[in-house]
């Protein structure tokens, strides 16, 4: 086996060692600038108050603290809806909109992968269609059918929009195409139906693309913040409370507890990808439009 | 048609769920767009017909709509294309490094796109108006300029600012799909393609690696093509709202500005209408090109 792999690998096409030290060189200093940001918000955010503003202002810190994280903290406290609702406001949206939107789309890319029915390539297309159907185009109508239905002002207008997204079935429904049929024929001669096929086959077979759907959704949902959806104060996510105490006006604090917010609201989705982040490359394989 | 449901009963039931939800808050909305497009409406009143007028107005009649249609031309001709090469030449560098490598680097690449939105504040230190801000500082230091400049304040410099910034986080799901698409391409194509006389690694790319992987590049392109045509947090949280003489609006800018401060809703629908158009447009364009790659 081994040899074969060795033998393989030489058969590419010439790489000189120059070659190679220049792309690592340049991959190297391309990395670096797509990480310096985070790392300063971090450093930030533990540097204390003359440090944040000093001349010139320095990349490292002196004295590391974490006083920015108590100073939001006391902020958080001064409002009269405590830090816990908007974490739970946070977590119930962010946990629900993401499960249900993981639910319905696999159990809709199951049939438009493996059945055929008369109404499929419309169906599909029109999902195709609707990868460009952003929030950006459709925030708008999106209030006005908020609004007649109701759901103004309610978990429902922060939840529902996100569990009709295209791009969650389409990845799901590239996935679940190339799983191979003879299992599904196997499971249908001893007398499964369609629903347990889904459940006992597809579903524990299609588990990378499942978490992959759940990243890109949780990670929407989390970073999403729509004011004109919500406007009482106990139904606000921890985003939208974060970024309303930390006062605009006043540079200090906005430097400081600012890049506190900043680090506690970028975490979750990052600690989420780096988790799964083979199993995201593994579904990614299969998101090609023909 | 009811034997057609009879007869696939079960598909239709497991796309249901999905469906209902994929029609009221993907499709509906569009259509109320197309709808609304043709009429006033406040919300207050109901929606009074007003044939093709919202759209000889944003035309004739509203110059920062003008503005916005070219910065958001800017944004998607500038970022859109180097941001999308940029992720496939990311993707490609890394692909031979080792596995533990590889997946490193495939994480700090991509974490930009999925953090912006929590910290557009930190750019605000880094570009600050003030000496303070490490831009100017390290300007001042090296004797380029003398006096700190308003960069996102400025309508000569915010532009420049914000396209470097949506550049930064312009390495999104293209650039996963394309790290994923590199990874899958038959080694097999490789040893024929030296049998075939292919000499370097740019040859490779071009004859073999390219081709083979047309249909993730046409995902990337859409992915990137949307998401540089709604381009508007970076301008909205950094540039402000309105921005300086409007220099920063671009469309989905604009459209927050019909319908959240003006509360017309026929004329923000119309632009909605228009800014979809160019996104279809633009992907049908850039797919027929796509496959034509390596041809």
């Amino acid at each position: 086996m081994w040899m074969i792999k060795t033998s393989k690998a030489g058969a590419k096409a010439r790489r000189s060692f120059s070659g190679n030290l220049a792309m690592y060189a340049l991959v190297g200093a391309l990395a670096l600038l797509s990480a310096l940001p985070l790392i300063y918000t971090f450093i930030n955010s533990i540097k204390p108050v003359d440090e944040l503003y000093q001349f010139p202002p320095k990349f490292t810190v002196a004295r590391p603290t974490l006083d920015n994280y108590s100073e939001l903290y006391q902020l958080a406290s001064t409002i009269w809806v405590p830090l816990s609702r908007y974490m739970f406001n946070t977590l119930f949206v962010a946990t629900a909109g993401t499960l249900l939107h993981a639910l319905f789309a696999t159990m809709a890319a199951y049939p438009l992968a493996k059945h055929r029915f008369p109404g499929k390539n419309v169906v599909f297309s029109a999902i195709v269609l609707g990868l460009m159907f952003v929030p950006a185009v459709t925030f708008m109508p999106l209030f006005v059918i908020m609004s007649e239905t109701k759901l103004l002002n309610t978990y429902g207008a922060l939840i529902f929009p996100g569990i009709g997204v295209s791009l969650g079935l389409f990845l799901m429904k590239q996935f679940i195409e190339q799983l191979p049929d003879p299992i599904l024929e196997a499971a249908r001669i001893d007398g499964a139906n369609e629903t347990r096929i889904l459940f006992r086959i597809i579903i524990p077979n299609a588990t990378p693309a499942i978490m992959t759907v759940i990243l890109f959704q949780f990670t929407q949902m989390w970073n999403f913040t729509q004011t004109d959806l919500i406007f009482s104060e106990s139904l606000k996510t921890l985003r939208a409370a974060l970024e309303q105490i930390v006062p605009k006006g006043d540079p200090i604090l906005r430097a400081g507890a600012g890049s506190a917010a900043s680090v506690i609201l970028m975490l979750p989705p990052i600690a989420l990808f780096i988790l799964i982040q083979r199993k995201v490359v593994e579904t990614m394989t299969f998101a090609g439009i023909k | 048609m009811i034997r057609a449901l009879k007869e696939h009963k079960e598909s239709y039931l497991l796309l249901t769920p999905y469906m209902i939800f994929f029609l009221a808050f993907t499709i509906a909305p569009v259509i109320i767009c197309i709808a609304l497009g043709f009429t006033y409406f406040s919300m207050v009143e109901p929606p009074r017909f007003i044939g093709w007028h919202n759209y000889v107005r944003m035309f004739l009649d509203d110059d920062v709509f003008i503005i916005a249609v070219k910065n958001t031309l800017i944004f998607a001709f500038i970022t859109g294309p180097i941001g999308y090469v940029l992720s496939f030449i990311v993707a490609w560098m890394i692909n031979d490094m080792p596995r533990t490598i590889r997946s490193i680097l495939t994480t700090i690449f991509y974490i930009p796109a999925i953090a912006a939105p929590s910290i557009y504040p930190m750019w605000f230190q880094v570009f600050s108006p003030d000496e303070y801000g490490y831009v100017n500082s390290f300007l001042i230091n090296l004797g380029f300029i003398d006096q700190p400049v308003a960069w996102l304040l400025d309508p000569k410099y915010m532009m420049g600012v914000l396209i470097l910034i949506q550049l930064w986080l312009s390495l999104g799901i293209s650039f996963l799909a394309f790290v994923a698409g590199l990874q899958t391409i038959d080694k097999s194509l490789y040893e024929a393609g030296v049998m075939d006389g292919i000499k370097n690694r740019f040859q490779e790319l071009w004859y073999i690696t390219l081709p083979s992987m047309v249909p993730q590049l046409v995902f990337g392109a859409v992915m990137q093509i949307v998401a540089s045509f709604s381009i508007a947090d970076v301008s909205i949280e950094l540039a402000g709202f309105p921005s300086t003489d409007y220099a920063a609006e671009t469309i989905v800018t604009h459209l927050r500005d019909y319908l959240n401060i003006r509360y017309e809703l026929g004329y923000t629908s119309a632009i909605s209408v228009f800014l979809f158009l160019m996104m279809v447009f633009s992907s049908r364009l850039t797919t027929k090109l796509l496959h034509k790659v390596g041809s």
